[in-house]
């Protein structure tokens, strides 16, 4: 989950956050997610953080940055980081992707295969949502197997609301189709709730990139979809190296559309068959992943 | 450049929806109900309509079961765009030959995936 995205223009942050408060929010959200908040986007920390100070009641990010390193308070310094990282996420967000996914799978599965997929930084859900959606609907009409489907995020409250699967009208509107909306979801008060078979379709976890071990077990696909690009590029080449230990030879690797693990990593290389996916490559070192975990 | 109607009672509505629907290149034209929208239909059939349900005259669900019944060549597609969120009044909707449904109030991003979903943007 990266930085979250404002409308505040930076000339009316920057009167209001002091290069103190600055550094003590940066350090935190470095040190739990290994996320920067680079010089360009420092002044969205404003936005980010004021609907926080005004729960607290507090009048400056100066006083939350206060808060932060006097108290120790742990139950703040969540807050602040979740309030920190980015959530944007939508259903079917570059809907071709989905498609290459489910063209992977099926070749995973002509091999007799239980097909394991990590969506990894996986926000709100969206993202394993759709991919349950899609592989429903497969059973249902051909019988095919479900996918093991884990979603994990470093954020408490993202993972949280993955598990509840309840979304806005906003949110249940970017990149849904009604139909599939209609299928898969009913109406609770003004929001939308997924139905108990789709979130019993993922194994929901909290996982931090830059610091945990890969998860156990091996995977055939890893999606990370826009979340890399907020970390700095020593960390990024171990998480590849995480990614490379947790996926089988020739597993597959799906970034965001404007990410690549080209001069970063030599575990991975596109992939030949499924353009725009990376494919771990035979006999990728591990060696960094598992002594970072 | 793709077309788009928008049939609304509400002129905010539909300044709000030209101003988005113009931002991702559409060209577009107004009804204010469904009998307006009808014989601009007939006239001169848009890509895609987007579609309010209540308005005087001709409902929303009228106009889109008269489109639907029409001999018009091409099919343009229909998005609901309405305050009636209920599961029945979608389902209603969709089964009347309604392409997509965008429960208001939206926003531009609610637009764009939905004119996305059924190829128009």
């Amino acid at each position: 989950m990266p930085i979250r995205p404002t409308s505040t223009s930076p000339a009316a942050a920057t009167a209001t956050v002091s290069q103190r408060a600055v550094n003590a929010f940066s350090a935190l959200l470095e040190s739990r997610t290994g996320q920067q908040i680079s010089a360009y986007r420092s002044w969205r920390i404003d936005t980010a953080l004021k609907p926080l100070m005004r729960a607290r009641g507090l009048d400056t990010l100066d006083q939350l940055a206060a808060a932060l390193l006097e108290t120790g308070d742990r139950c703040l310094s969540d807050q602040i980081v979740d309030a920190l990282l980015n959530g944007e996420t939508s259903f079917f967000r570059e809907a071709p992707v989905f498609d290459l996914i489910v063209e992977a799978v099926a070749a995973l599965e002509a091999r007799q295969r239980r097909v394991r997929i990590w969506c990894a930084g996986c926000s709100t859900g969206q993202e394993p949502l759709s991919l349950a959606m899609l592989f429903a609907e497969r059973a249902e009409e051909r019988g095919a197997p479900m996918p093991d489907i884990v979603a994990t995020d470093v954020s408490e409250a993202a993972l949280a609301r993955t598990r509840a699967g309840r979304y806005t009208q906003f949110e249940i509107q970017r990149g849904l189709p009604i139909r599939r909306m209609m299928r898969w979801f009913d109406a609770v008060g003004n929001d939308w709730a997924a139905k108990h078979e789709l979130l019993r379709a993922m194994t929901v976890r909290s996982h931090n990139l830059a610091a945990d071990a890969p998860l156990p077990g091996m995977f055939d696909i890893v999606l990370c979809r826009n979340v890399l690009l907020y970390l700095d590029p020593q960390t990024k080449t171990e998480v590849f190296a995480r990614f490379a230990a947790a996926l089988r030879p020739g597993g597959l690797l799906v970034l965001g559309a404007g990410e690549t693990v080209i001069g970063q990593t030599d575990a991975f290389a596109p992939s030949r068959d499924l353009r725009g996916l990376y494919e771990r490559v035979d006999g990728a070192t591990v060696a960094a992943a598992t002594a970072a975990g | 450049m793709k077309t788009c109607l928008v049939v609304d009672d509400s002129k905010v509505i539909r300044k709000v929806a030209r101003h988005i629907l113009e931002t991702l290149d559409f060209s577009v034209t107004e009804a204010c109900d469904g009998r307006e929208a009808l014989d601009a239909c007939m006239a001169a059939a848009p890509d895609v309509i987007l579609l309010d349900w209540n308005m005087p005259v001709m409902s929303g669900m009228d106009f889109l079961r008269a489109l639907r019944d029409s001999n018009i060549p091409t099919r343009p597609k229909v998005v609901f765009c309405t305050t009636e969120n209920g599961m029945a009044y979608i389902r209603a909707a969709i089964e009347a030959g309604a392409d997509e449904y965008v429960m208001k109030p939206f926003d531009r991003d609610t637009l764009e995936s939905k004119l996305q979903i059924v190829g128009m943007a």
